[in-house]
This record gives C-alpha cells, structure tokens and sequence, in this order.
C-alpha cells in the first residue's frame, strides 16, 4: 500500500501546535512507518505539491501570503484539518480583528514599540502585507476536520491522525474538542 | 403540595407542582445543559439551552421556566433540540471575542465546558469581534465585555441576593451591555457594596478579580446557593 502523502503547513500562528506535533515523541516513528511527510515547516521543501492525501493547517489566515497558500493547499489536497485553535476560530491571531483594520497594530508593533529605528515593515515580494481581517481556515475553504486546543495536546493530534491514517471516519469528542 | 405525573425521555418522573421541569429532571438524573441558570437565582429563561419538546406542543419550550404539567411527555435531547443547542452555542462563541487560549476563565468556563459536552469543533457562522471595554475601575474586580454571553446571572445575583442593584442591562440587541448604576465606571458606583456574588455567579472570563491572569479565575458557585438556602429554608448547610 502506498504511504499517506502528509502535509503540515504553518500559517498565522506561534508554531506551538508544531511543538505539539514534535511532542508524539517516538509515536513519530511508527507514523513515519505509514507516511510520506511532503510538505511541512520541518521539511525542506518549496513548493507545496500536487496530490497530497493529508493536510494539518497551523494557524489562521492572517496575510495574503497564506490566503493564497490556503487556496493551493485546497485545491492539491484531499483532505485538510484545522490544527489548532488559530485554524479553528482565528484565536490569539484574530485578537486585532476588533481594530477593523493592520494600520493601528502595525504602528503599535513596529513603530509606538520600537527600541531602534522604528519602521513599518514595507517589502514587496519578501514581507507578505496583512489582511485586514483575520479568518478561520473555514471561513476561506472548506475543512473537513477540527482539532482544536492551544495547542491540542500531543494525545489528541495522535487519536486524530491513528483514525485517519487508519482510514478511519475520525471522531473526537468529549474533551478532544476542548479549545483554549 | 399535589404531585405531578409526566414522562421525561421516556422515564416516568413524580414531580410537585411548582417544579419546573429543569428540577424535576435533575432530580430523576436526566441532565439538561443550562447556562443563564443558577442554583439560588430565579431563571429567565436567556439563554435558551434549555430547550425541551413536549408532545403536542408545537414550540420549544425552556426547561428552567416551565413549570411540570400532568401527564406530559417531554424529550431533552432529540436530534432537533441538539442541533438548536450547537447553533444556539455557535452564536454565543461568534458574538463577541471569546479567545479561550488567554481567557482568565480558561479550564473552568461554563461556556467552553457546553463547546465540550455539545460536540461543538467549529463556529460555524462569521465571527462578529465587536470592540468591547474591559472596566478595570473597580479596585477588587474586573468586568471584560468580549467575553460576556449577556446571561444576566450577574446582575439578578446583584439584584435579588445582594439586594444592591448595582448591575443592569443596557442597549438593545448586539448594542446590549451589562452596566453597573447608570453606566458610569464600576469604581465610581456608589451602590456597589464590593460583594463579589456577581463575580462568583459569572459562567465566563467576564468578571473577574483583578490580578488573576489566564485560567486562574475559578469559583465557589456553592457560595449563592448557600445563601440562599440559609435565607429562605433557615437551614445553614454546605
């Protein structure tokens, strides 16, 4: 049987589901047994590829930079869970939406907060600007499955992906689905 | 007192007359979720978790202000009444700013506890994140408006309890907000007698004492409904 073509992305997010991730410990080995880990922030891959079987999306969708990433990612994939609560419901990452627009959190980062020459980060092509509104991974393309907490303890990301790599319908429930 | 008879999920419930069927439940086992409820305050029926069917009754009726009726059937939790509940959720989480992750209340909120026991993954509808005020006025307690659901368990503890009428509901619609007297600075009130039953009473990350910092914010509910026994039953029990 061919491995299940896995993908990890990090979008707007503190990497902690990541570390969360990397906290399955040798459970890591026997995944690695059944997976082919095509695309992720600790691989070194550039482009995110065609025909991938699984998709864990870190973050939420803050810059256009991962808005177009997430459309890609939607279209080359089969399946896509929102990892964490950023994914799920925006989370700390959405914390500006209230604000309605980047210019007061940009100049409260980079310039109100400055130690040294306070600039607003300003490079086309490098330094993706930010949208105005943060989104849910949902709110942009459609998600088959959730895994919420921040970050989901390194148990619940294993009961999801045994069910999946099984080929199983997954279920989480009771405290599985616990955010925060 | 004369006795009730009726059927809850199918379970046959003797119940006095002026139980609500919430009661009569609870005392049968059968849980219903709530959350504008609370043990020793009168219910108003807000938050409409409580929802049951009753056979041939059309509408949905809420279980903590429906008094038993002989012979009724009443159903707590058909696959209609959980996808209401989920909705009814969904809406609350979508409302306003409810960031679990740095919430004082994180690990011991009524509302991330029902996302829990009703299965809810997702929101489902946009997230609405209006800019809301936190009042750090007050020199004991802290009122963070992004993460109240409008329940009012607050303002008829303050009210009916504590009896200072302190705590109101301002606004109509999504313009609705708690107040303290009439909306000035919590610090500034001068009929706050700095209690806390409304801190005690609240189910979210929404009143709070000062100096508590994520998942800290726990409580005593007990607290109220002791008082309230010993107030109306005379009988000082724990």
């Amino acid at each position: 049987m061919d491995r299940l073509r896995l993908a990890t992305v990090w979008l707007g997010g503190c990497s902690g589901c990541h570390m969360s991730f990397l906290d399955l410990d040798e459970w890591l080995l026997e995944l690695a047994a059944r997976v082919e880990l095509v695309y992720s922030p600790i691989v070194d891959h550039k482009v995110y590829p065609d025909n991938v079987d699984l998709c864990l999306i870190e973050g939420a969708v803050a810059n256009h930079d991962n808005l177009e990433l997430v459309h890609r990612i939607r279209e080359r994939t089969r399946v896509l869970v929102s990892f964490g609560d950023c994914a799920v419901s925006g989370n700390v990452t959405a914390m500006r939406n209230p604000l309605r627009k980047t210019e007061p959190v940009l100049k409260r980062a980079y310039l109100e907060l400055a130690d040294v020459s306070p600039r607003i980060p300003a490079e086309p092509g490098i330094v993706p600007t930010l949208l105005d509104r943060v989104a849910a991974v949902h709110e942009i393309v459609p998600v088959e499955y959730y895994l919420p907490g921040c970050p989901p303890p390194a148990e619940r990301i294993r009961t999801l992906l045994s069910q999946l790599v099984e080929g199983r319908e997954p279920r989480l429930n009771g405290g599985l689905i616990k955010p925060g | 007192m004369a006795a009730k008879t009726l059927t809850i999920d199918g379970q046959m419930v003797g119940a006095a007359e002026d139980q609500t069927i919430l009661e009569a439940a609870r005392d049968a086992g059968i849980h219903i979720p709530t959350l504008c409820h609370l043990e020793g305050v009168q219910d108003v029926g807000a938050c409409r978790l409580c929802l049951v069917e009753v056979t041939g009754i059309n509408k949905l009726l809420p279980a903590c202000v429906t008094k038993v009726t002989e012979g009724w059937e009443v159903r707590t939790s058909s696959e209609r009444l959980q996808r209401y509940r989920r909705m009814v959720l969904e809406l609350l989480f979508a409302e306003r700013n409810h960031v679990c992750a740095v919430c004082v209340a994180n690990g011991h909120c009524e509302l991330q506890n029902l996302a829990v026991s009703l299965g809810m993954d997702h929101v489902r509808f946009d997230y609405q994140h209006p800019r809301l005020d936190v009042d750090l006025s007050h020199r004991l307690f802290g009122m963070d408006h992004n993460r109240c659901v409008l329940c009012t368990r607050c303002v008829r503890t303050c009210w009916y309890i504590e009896g200072a009428g302190t705590l109101n509901v301002a606004g109509r619609g999504e313009k609705s907000k708690i107040i303290t007297d009439l909306n000035a600075p919590w610090g500034d009130s001068t009929t706050c007698t700095s209690c806390g039953k409304c801190v005690m009473a609240c189910p979210t990350g929404a009143l709070f004492y000062r100096g508590v910092t994520v998942a800290e914010m726990e409580r005593d509910r007990g607290h109220l409904e002791y008082i309230v026994t010993a107030r109306e039953k005379k009988q000082w029990i724990v």
